[in-house]
C-alpha cells in the first residue's frame, strides 16, 4: 500500500505567484533588444573565430570594407556595388549572431529570475551546542546545520535532518503546488532557493557556496557552461571543411579568370568584392549561422518541459536511445491499483460483499479505498455513507496487521491480504470458503491484486484490484517502436504480474523483482551489444544506474544522489516525460540535417546567377546559364549575396523551434525531410533571387 | 615506417621476380607456341616479304591504292601519336578544311557527303581501317587508276567489308591493307 | 545515341551485372581467407611468398602500421621503378638499345624528372604516361618496372578497401589486417590468374608478346616502316583489370596492337570495371548483407548510365564546326557518323565513348580514343568523372573506399534528418570519421585546384631549366577555354590517380613532371591514409543493432541519396572551374567560334 501524501492545503497555492516565464512567444520585446544588443557584441573576431563559416564571411566583409574605403578615397567607379556587398556581408554576420543571441536571451532572461532569489538570504545556522546565528548565505559551508521555519527560504541544498514541511520549489520547477520534505526516505533533499511554507526542518548543508543546484542550473539556463556536442563538433568540421573547399574554388578561380580573360581576349577579371561575394555565398552560412542557436533552443525545449538537461550531450544522446527502461508505477500504469470487480465467495450476494467493502473503505483515502467506494457506487448504486453519520470506529492499516477496515457497531469489516483475513477469520472462530484461496490465485495470476474482504468471522469474497495502464499508454509504446525504440518495463511484481502489465501496456520487455543491482546489469547488458539506454530513477538505489545510463533522468523529488547520477532532472518529476525528452533529442538532430542539407542544395541556385554575372564581359555566352534572367551582373551577385543574408533570418524561427518533427520510421522521415529540405533547398532559392533581383532594379539598386 | 621497409623490400624482389620477369616469361611461351602469328604482331608477307602488319596502317598516297585516314604520326608504327586537336581548335577545322579540298581534288567524281572518318586523325595515327563510305567514295578514283570499273572495284570493297562482331561491336569497315593487297591480286598493276 | 549505341552499353552493363556476384563472391573468400577452387594451385605459391617477405600469415596488424606498411612498399617501389629506368642503357632485354648511343632517333630521353614522374605514376596506380612507351622504354623497364607495377599498387588498391570494409564488419577490434597478407592475396588470386586468361584472349586475337626487336617493313607503296612490338599482351592485361591504365604504347588502347578488334574492345572496358563491380559484392558480403552492396552496385549504375549516356550522344551530334565543312556527323549505313577526330574506326562512337566513361569512372586512365578531340561536353563527363574522385565502381579498391567516403558524409548529413547522430552499418559516423573523409575530400580538391591555378600563374625566363621560357600554360596545344581544359584535366588526372589525358598538353618538363608527380603523391597517400584511419576507427567501435529507427543504407532512397551527394560535392566544388572550361566551350563552339593557340605564346 502507498502511503498517502497529504493533499496541499488549498489556501496555501494562492500565495503563490505562477511562473510565466517559460510560456514567453518566440520573438517575445525584451529578448529581441537584448539579442540585438548582442548581435554587434559578438562581432568581435576573437569570439567569431569559434565559428569558422562566420569568420570566413567577417574577414570578407571587412576585405571588400577596406577596398571600399580605398575606393572611395579614390573616387572609383562601382563605388555604390562594392557598398552594398559589404553592407550585405556585415548583415550576414549580424544575423547569424542575432540568431545565436536570440536562442541565448531566453535562458539568460531565466538566469536573472533565478538569481533575484538568490540574494542576500539569512540563514539560521544551528551551532553544535545549540545555539543559533544568523549569516548569510553565501557563508554557509558544507557540514552546517541550518533550521528552515515557515516563511523562510531555505537558504542552501541539504538533506532534512529532522522534520517534516510542506516547501514551494516553484522557484526552479515552476510548479506552484507545494510539496512534502521530511526526514529520512527519498524524500529529504531540499534545494536552495526553495520556500519553507509550514512548519520547520533542520538541514544539514551539503553544497558549498557556488556549487549548489541554483547555481549550476544558472550556469546552465545561461549557457555559461555550454560545450559543443560531440555531434556538433563533427557538423562543424564538416561545414570548415566545406568551407575549406569552397574557398580553394574561389581563391583559384581568379588565376582561372586571368586566363580566361586572356583566351577570351575581353573582358576583365573578377573583383575582389564578387570573388567574395561567390565565396560567402557558397560557404555554408546557413547552417554555419544557426547550428549553435539549434544547439542551445534545443537545450531550451528540454527546459520547457521542464527537464533539467546537464549537457546538450545528454539532449543529442537521447535521440539516439534504443532502450527506455521505464519503471512500471507511475509511467506506465497509474501508480495506483483500481478496484475492478466484486468477486463473492458462494453464498454470498455480490450486494453484500460490495457493501461491506465499502464500509471498509470509507475511510481509507488511498487511491485504491477511494476507488472501492466508487466501484461499489457503480455497480450497486450503494451511496458513500458520510463518515461522521455512522458511529464508527476506523481502524487504520498497519505494516503488522496488513489490513484495514472499521468496527460498526457489532460489525468487524476488515479488508487486506488474502493470508491475513484467513487469519482474522479463524480468530474470529469463523471457516474459510474453499473458493477464497481459488479466487485470489486466479486474480493473482492474472496481474492483478486480490483484497479480501471479512465481515467478522464470514469471509465474504476478493476485491480485485488491477493496475490500470495510462490512457494512450499502448500508442505512445507503439510510437516508440515506429522509432526503433524498446521499451522495457521495470517492476518488483513477481514475472507472472509483470508479464500480465507488459502485455497489456504493450512493453516490448519487462524487468521483474527488480533490485537496483538488476537494473545496472540489464543496463550493462543493452550496452554491451551497442545499445544507448536511457531511465528514469528517484531514489538513492537508483543512482549507479542513472550514472550507468546514456540517459539518466532523476526526478526532482528524489534524492540528491539521484540527481547527481543522472544526466538530467526532471523539476515535475514526471516519469513519463523521458519521451519527450527523447523526441526532442531526435528533434535537434533533425534540425541540424535539415538545415546542413537545405544549406548546401542552396548553393546551386547561386552559381547560376554569379557564374554568369562574373564573366558576362569575358564569356557572354555564358548568359545561357543564367536561367533566372536576372536583369545585370551587379544585380545578380548582389540578389546572391542578399538571399543568403535573408534566408539565415528567415530560418531563425524554424532553428528555435525546430523542424516538425512526427514519429515514424526513419526511412519514412528521411524520404520527407529529403524532400523538404533537399529538393526545396534546391528549388526556392530560384524565385527567391529573381524576386530580389526584380526589387532591386525598381529600386534602381543595381 | 622504417620497420616496414625489409618486408616491402623482400616483397618488392619477390613480385618483381613473380609478376615481372616468370609472368611474362611464361606468357611469350605460351603465346609464341599456342598464337605465333598474332604474338608476333600479325604481319603480312608478299612473296616472303614483311609488307607490313593486318593490324597496323601504313600510308597510301597513289591513286591506284585506296588511301586510309589522316593520321597524325604519319603512319609512323614506331611512334604513335594523335592531332589532339580540341572541337574549337583552329588549325582542326583548317586541317579539315584542306583535307576535304585535297579529297575532291582527288576524287572529282565524288559529290557525297564527306564520311566522318575520312578526314579526321585517328586515335593511334595507325588507323588500319576506313568505312565502307570512305572507300566507296574512293572507288571511282581506283578504277580509273587501274583502268577497271567502277562495279568490280565496288563489289571488291564489298567482298572486304567486315561486319560488326556479334553484329553490334563495332561499325562496318575496311581493312585498307587487305583492300589494297586484294586491289593488287585481282587487279594487278598495269 | 544510335540504336546500336543503346543496345551496346545495354550488353555491356548485363555482362557486367553477371559477372558481380561470382567475381564478388571470389574475392570476399580470397580475402576472408577461405578455400576457393584456385587454392590447391596458389596455397603453396602464396606460403611461399610470405616466406620470401618474412611475413607471418597470422599476425594482423593496427591501421598505423598497415599504413606503414603500405607507405614502405610504395617507398621502395617507387625506387625500383625510378632505378629501373634511369639504368635501362645497361640492363637486358633492349633491342632497341633505349638509354644507349645507338637508340633510335626519336627516342624519348629519361631525364630524372621523366623517371621521377613515370615512378610515381605507376606506384600510385596513376599510369599518366609523360613519356611514349615505344620510344622510350626497354622491354625489360616495361616488364620489370611497369607491368610489376600494374600488378602491386592495384593489389595495394584492392587491400585498402579490403582493410576499410572489415573496419565496418568487425566490432571493438584494435587490427584491420595484414597489408602483406592481402596484398599477396590479391596479387595472387585475383590479378594474376584474370591476367593470365585475359593475356591470352588478347594475344589471340592480336596483340603482340614478343621479345624481338621492332619489325621493319616495306610498304605496298615501297616506303620502310618501323613496327614497334614487344611484350604487350602481358602487360595489357594487368594494365585493365588493375585500373591501371599505363600503355605498352605511346597510344594506349587506341594502338591496334593493343587494342585489335572490336571485340577486344569490348573485353578491354570489362576488364576496367569487372573487378570494381565485383568488390560492391565483396563488400556487402564481408559486412554480411549483400544488399548494402548491391545497393551501391546501383547507385554508381545510375552515375554510370547518365555519363555514358551524355557522352555518346555528345559524340555522335559531332562537331558542328566540321559539319558546317560538309562532314556528314549523323550516323549512316556506310559510316559512323559524329566526331571521329582521334577515334578508331573499329570502335566507332559507343565503343569509344563507353570506353571513355568506363575508363574515368575507374581510375583506369587507359584510353581508346583521344579526349582531347572529345566535344566539349564528351569531353566534360571524363573531367567530372575524375572530380568526383572516381567511384562509379571507380578504381581497384579505389573506387570501393572512395565510394565508401561519400556514404560516411552522405550518412552524416542526411542521417541526421532521421533524428539519431549518424551511422553506417552499425557504426557510428562521429568527428574521426568526418575529419577524415573531409581531409581525403579536400586533399584531392587542392590538388587539382592550386597546382592547376598555380601552373596557370607560373611563368619562366629565358634558358630557365624547369620550363620552355613564357607561361607554363603556353605548354598547352589547343587555345581558347580548350587550353584551360587540358591543365585543368591534368590535374584533375593525376590528383586522382587516373592517369588519362587531355593530351594536347605538353606535360613531358621539369616544372610538368614534378607538379603532375606532387599531385599524385597528394591524392593517393592523402587519400589512402584517412582512409585506413577511419578503417581503425571504425573497427574499434561497437556494432548497434538495426532497428526501425536506423537510417536504411540499402535500397533506392539510400542510392539516390548517395547519387545526389556524389553529384552535389562535385559540381559544388567544380562548378566554376568547369564553367570557365568544357561548358563555356559547348556553347561557343556552338556559336562556331575557334581559337588559336599562337595566342598563348604571346602572353607574358
Amino acid at each position: 500500500m502507498t502511503t498517502p501524501v497529504a493533499a496541499p492545503p488549498d489556501d496555501l497555492t494562492a500565495l503563490i505567484p505562477r511562473k510565466t516565464l517559460r510560456a514567453r512567444p518566440l520573438f517575445d520585446r525584451e529578448l529581441t533588444q537584448r539579442a540585438l544588443k548582442q548581435s554587434f557584441v559578438k562581432l568581435n573576431p576573437a569570439t567569431l573565430i569559434n565559428n569558422p563559416v562566420m569568420f570566413v564571411v567577417e574577414v570578407g566583409a571587412a576585405l571588400i570594407t577596406v577596398y571600399l574605403a580605398r575606393d572611395a578615397v579614390r573616387g572609383a567607379p562601382g563605388v555604390g556595388f562594392e557598398f552594398q556587398i559589404a553592407l550585405w556581408l556585415w548583415f550576414t554576420v549580424l544575423f547569424a549572431n542575432f540568431a545565436e543571441a536570440m536562442a541565448e536571451a531566453r535562458g539568460k532572461a531565466q538566469a536573472d529570475t533565478l538569481r533575484k532569489t538568490k540574494t542576500d538570504t539569512l540563514a539560521k545556522r544551528v551551532a553544535a551546542d545549540g545555539t543559533m546565528e544568523r549569516v548569510p548565505a553565501s557563508q554557509l559551508r558544507a557540514g552546517d546545520v541550518v533550521l528552515a521555519e515557515a516563511g523562510d527560504t531555505i537558504p542552501g541544498d541539504g538533506e532534512v535532518m529532522e522534520g517534516i514541511a510542506t516547501v514551494d520549489e516553484s522557484v526552479i520547477t515552476g510548479e506552484s503546488a507545494p510539496v512534502i520534505r521530511e526526514s529520512g526516505g527519498d524524500r529529504s533533499a531540499v534545494t536552495g532557493g526553495t520556500k519553507v511554507l509550514s512548519d520547520a526542518i533542520k538541514i544539514r548543508i551539503t553544497s558549498n557556496p557556488g556549487e549548489t543546484f541554483l547555481d549550476r542550473m544558472i550556469a546552465l539556463v545561461e549557457g555559461a557552461e555550454r560545450q559543443k556536442t560531440p555531434n556538433e563538433i563533427a557538423l562543424n568540421i564538416l561545414i570548415a571543411g566545406m568551407t575549406l573547399i569552397f574557398l580553394l574554388a574561389v581563391v583559384t578561380l581568379q588565376p582561372f579568370a586571368v586566363f580566361a580573360v586572356h583566351a577570351a581576349g575581353t573582358g576583365a577579371v573578377p573583383s575582389v568584392a564578387v570573388l567574395a561575394a561567390l565565396l560567402v555565398c557558397l560557404i555554408p552560412t546557413t547552417i554555419g549561422g544557426l547550428l549553435s542557436a539549434i544547439g542551445i533552443a534545443g537545450m531550451d525545449r528540454v527546459m520547457q518541459h521542464n527537464v533539467l538537461a546537464m549537457s546538450g550531450k545528454a539532449v543529442e544522446a537521447s535521440g539516439d536511445i534504443n532502450t527506455l527502461l521505464l519503471d512500471k508505477t507511475g509511467t506506465i500504469t497509474l501508480g495506483d491499483r483500481q478496484a475492478v470487480e466484486f468477486i463473492p465467495v458462494e453464498g454470498v450476494d455480490p450486494r453484500e460483499l460490495a457493501d461491506a467493502a465499502q464500509l471498509a473503505s470509507l475511510a481509507d483515502e488511498t487511491p485504491e479505498g477511494r476507488s472501492i467506494v466508487v466501484l461499489a457506487k457503480e455497480k450497486f448504486q450503494l451511496r458513500g455513507r458520510e463518515v461522521s453519520e455512522l458511529e464508527a470506529n476506523f481502524i487504520p492499516f498497519s505494516a503488522y496487521t496488513r489490513m484495514s477496515g472499521v468496527d460498526l457497531h457489532e460489525r468487524r469489516l476488515r479488508k487486506g491480504a488474502t493470508d491475513a483475513i484467513l487469519k482474522f477469520v479463524k480468530e474470529q472462530g469463523g471457516s474459510i470458503p474453499a473458493s477464497l484461496e481459488e479466487i485470489s490465485e486466479r486474480i493473482a495470476r492474472s496481474g492483478g491484486t486480490p483484497l479480501a474482504v471479512a465481515d467478522g468471522s464470514r469471509a465474504l469474497g476478493i476485491i480485485h484490484l488491477k493496475d490500470i495502464v495510462k490512457g494512450g499508454m499502448k500508442e505512445r509504446l507503439a510510437q516508440l517502436r515506429a522509432m526503433g525504440i524498446r521499451s522495457v518495463m521495470i517492476t518488483g511484481d513477481n514475472p507472472l504480474t509483470a508479464a500480465a502489465i507488459a502485455q497489456e501496456a504493450g512493453v516490448d520487455d519487462f524487468l521483474a523483482q527488480a533490485t537496483p543491482k538488476d537494473k545496472l546489469e540489464y543496463i550493462r547488458r543493452e550496452q554491451a551489444e551497442g545499445r544507448l539506454v536511457a531511465m528514469t530513477g528517484d531514489g538513492t538505489n537508483d543512482a549507479p544506474a542513472l550514472a550507468q545510463a546514456d540517459v539518466g533522468v532523476a526526478m526532482n523529488t528524489g534524492t540528491m544522489a539521484a540527481k547527481e547520477a543522472g544526466n538530467m532532472v526532471d523539476l515535475d518529476s514526471n516519469p513519463t516525460k523521458l519521451i519527450e525528452v527523447v523526441a526532442i533529442g531526435k528533434q535537434l538532430l533533425i534540425t541540424r540535417g535539415a538545415l546542413t542539407t537545405f544549406s548546401i542544395m542552396n548553393d546551386v541556385s547561386k552559381y547560376f546567377a554569379i557564374i554568369p554575372a562574373m564573366f558576362a564581359a569575358t564569356y557572354p555566352e555564358l548568359s545561357a546559364l543564367n536561367i533566372m534572367r536576372l536583369h545585370s551582373p551587379q544585380s545578380a551577385v548582389l540578389a546572391a549575396v542578399i538571399f543568403n543574408a535573408l534566408i539565415i533570418i528567415a530560418l531563425v524561427p524554424l532553428a528555435l523551434r525546430g523542424v516538425k518533427y512526427k514519429p515514424q520510421s526513419a526511412a519514412g522521415m528521411l524520404r520527407r525531410n529529403l524532400w523538404i529540405y533537399g529538393l526545396g533547398g534546391l528549388i526556392a532559392p530560384f524565385p527567391c533571387i529573381w524576386m530580389i533581383d526584380r526589387i532591386l532594379g525598381l529600386l534602381h539598386l543595381a | 615506417m622504417w620497420r616496414q621497409l625489409a618486408p616491402a623490400l623482400r616483397a618488392m624482389v619477390f613480385f618483381t621476380l613473380l609478376t615481372g620477369l616468370i609472368y611474362p616469361g611464361v606468357m611469350t611461351a605460351l603465346c609464341q607456341a599456342l598464337f605465333p602469328r598474332q604474338a608476333n604482331g600479325s604481319l603480312v608477307k608478299v612473296r616472303g616479304r614483311i609488307v607490313g602488319s593486318a593490324l597496323i596502317g601504313q600510308k597510301f598516297t597513289q591513286p591506284q591504292y585506296f588511301h586510309p585516314r589522316p593520321s597524325a604520326s604519319n603512319y609512323d608504327a614506331s611512334a604513335s601519336a594523335a592531332s589532339n586537336d580540341g572541337p574549337t581548335s583552329e588549325a582542326l577545322v583548317e586541317r579539315v578544311k584542306a583535307a576535304i579540298a585535297q579529297f575532291r581534288k582527288d576524287n572529282p567524281d565524288y559529290s557525297g557527303p564527306i564520311p566522318s572518318d575520312l578526314v579526321t586523325a585517328s586515335a593511334s595515327g595507325l588507323d588500319p581501317d576506313i568505312s565502307v563510305a570512305s572507300a566507296e567514295a574512293q572507288a571511282a578514283r581506283v578504277a580509273a587508276a587501274r583502268g577497271v570499273s567502277v562495279a568490280q572495284v565496288r563489289a571488291l570493297i564489298r567482298q572486304q567489308v567486315e561486319r560488326p562482331t556479334l553484329g553490334f561491336l563495332g561499325p562496318p569497315r575496311v581493312n585498307v591493307l587487305a583492300l589494297n593487297l586484294a586491289l593488287d591480286r585481282r587487279f594487278p598493276r598495269p | 545515341m544510335t540504336a546500336s549505341g543503346v543496345f551496346y552499353v545495354v550488353i555491356y552493363f548485363l555482362v557486367l551485372l553477371a559477372l558481380t556476384k561470382p567475381l564478388g563472391l571470389y574475392m570476399a573468400n580470397v580475402f576472408e581467407g577461405r578455400r576457393t577452387f584456385l587454392t590447391p594451385v596458389l596455397r603453396p605459391l602464396e606460403r611461399l611468398t610470405y616466406r620470401a617477405c618474412g611475413v607471418r600469415e597470422d599476425v594482423e596488424q593496427r591501421w598505423t602500421q598497415y599504413a606503414a606498411s603500405l607507405i614502405a612498399f610504395s617507398l621502395v617501389g617507387f625506387l625500383f621503378v625510378y632505378a629501373m629506368q634511369r639504368l635501362e642503357g645497361f640492363l637486358p632485354l633492349n633491342p632497341m638499345g633505349f638509354g644507349t648511343a645507338h637508340a633510335p632517333a626519336n627516342q624519348t630521353a629519361m631525364t630524372p624528372d621523366l623517371a621521377f614522374n613515370t615512378a610515381v605514376s605507376f606506384v600510385t596506380n596513376t599510369n599518366w604516361q609523360a613519356y611514349g612507351g615505344e620510344t622510350t622504354l626497354s622491354y625489360w623497364v616495361q616488364m620489370t618496372a611497369l607491368t610489376v607495377q600494374n600488378f602491386v599498387s592495384a593489389a595495394a588498391g584492392i587491400a585498402v578497401a579490403i582493410a576499410l570494409v572489415r573496419g565496418f564488419a568487425r566490432k571493438q577490434m584494435r587490427s584491420i589486417g595484414n597489408f602483406w597478407v592481402d596484398l599477396t592475396r590479391g596479387t595472387l588470386y585475383v590479378l594474376l590468374p584474370l591476367s593470365f586468361l585475359l593475356a591470352l584472349f588478347l594475344c589471340a586475337r592480336g596483340v603482340p608478346q614478343t621479345l624481338a626487336a621492332y619489325v621493319k617493313a616495306r610498304t605496298l607503296e615501297g616506303r620502310v616502316q618501323t613496327i614497334a612490338v614487344g611484350p604487350v599482351a602481358s602487360q595489357e592485361a594487368p594494365k585493365l583489370l588493375g585500373t591501371n591504365g599505363g600503355g605498352f604504347f605511346n597510344q594506349n588502347s587506341a594502338h591496334p596492337y593493343e587494342n585489335p578488334t572490336p571485340l577486344t574492345n569490348f573485353v578491354e572496358i570489362l576488364a576496367i570495371l569487372a573487378i570494381p563491380a565485383g568488390l560492391t559484392y565483396t563488400f556487402g558480403k564481408m559486412v554480411g548483407d549483400t544488399r548494402q552492396g548491391w545497393t551501391l552496385f546501383a547507385a554508381m549504375s545510375v552515375l554510370f548510365f547518365v555519363g555514358v549516356f551524355i557522352c555518346t550522344h555528345a559524340e555522335q551530334a559531332g562537331n558542328p564546326n566540321l559539319a558546317r565543312l560538309g562532314v556528314e556527323t549523323r550516323a549512316t549505313a556506310g559510316q559512323p557518323g559524329g566526331n571521329m577526330e582521334g577515334k578508331e574506326l573499329r570502335f566507332g562512337i559507343p565503343g569509344s565513348a563507353l570506353f571513355t566513361v568506363a575508363t574515368t569512372d575507374a581510375s583506369c586512365g587507359a584510353v581508346n580514343s583521344m579526349l582531347d578531340s572529345y566535344t566539349p561536353l564528351g569531353g566534360l563527363i571524363p573531367m567530372f568523372n575524375l572530380q568526383t574522385d572516381e567511384v562509379i565502381f571507380g578504381g581497384v579498391g579505389s573506387g570501393l573506399y572512395g565510394i565508401l567516403l561519400y556514404a560516411i558524409l552522405g550518412v552524416f548529413i542526411a542521417g541526421l534528418m532521421v533524428g539519431r547522430t549518424p551511422e553506417y552499418l552499425g557504426k557510428k559516423i562521429e568527428q574521426k570519421e568526418v575529419k577524415m573523409a573531409m581531409i581525403a575530400v579536400i586533399s584531392t580538391a587542392f590538388a587539382i585546384l592550386v597546382f592547376a591555378a598555380v601552373t596557370l600563374d607560373a611563368r619562366f625566363a629565358a634558358h630557365g631549366y624547369w620550363n620552355p621560357p613564357g607561361p607554363a600554360v603556353a605548354n598547352v596545344q589547343n587555345g581558347g577555354p580548350h587550353g584551360f581544359s587540358e591543365v585543368l584535366y591534368a590535374f584533375s588526372s593525376a590528383s586522382e590517380n587516373n592517369g588519362s589525358a587531355f593530351a594536347g598538353l605538353n606535360a613531358n618538363t621539369p616544372w610538368y613532371n614534378l607538379t603532375l608527380g606532387l599531385a599524385m603523391l597528394l591524392g593517393r597517400f592523402l587519400f589512402m591514409i584517412p582512409v585506413l584511419a577511419i578503417a581503425g576507427s571504425l573497427a574499434a567501435k561497437k556494432k548497434i543493432p538495426e532497428t526501425s529507427g536506423t537510417l536504411p543504407t540499402h535500397g533506392a532512397l539510400f542510392a539516390g541519396l548517395l547519387v545526389g551527394v556524389v553529384l552535389v560535392v562535385g559540381a559544388l566544388t567544380f562548378f566554376p572551374a568547369l564553367s570557365l572550361g568544357p561548358i563555356v566551350e559547348y556553347l561557343l563552339m556552338l556559336k562556331g567560334k575557334l581559337y588559336s593557340s599562337l595566342i598563348l605564346t604571346a602572353w607574358s
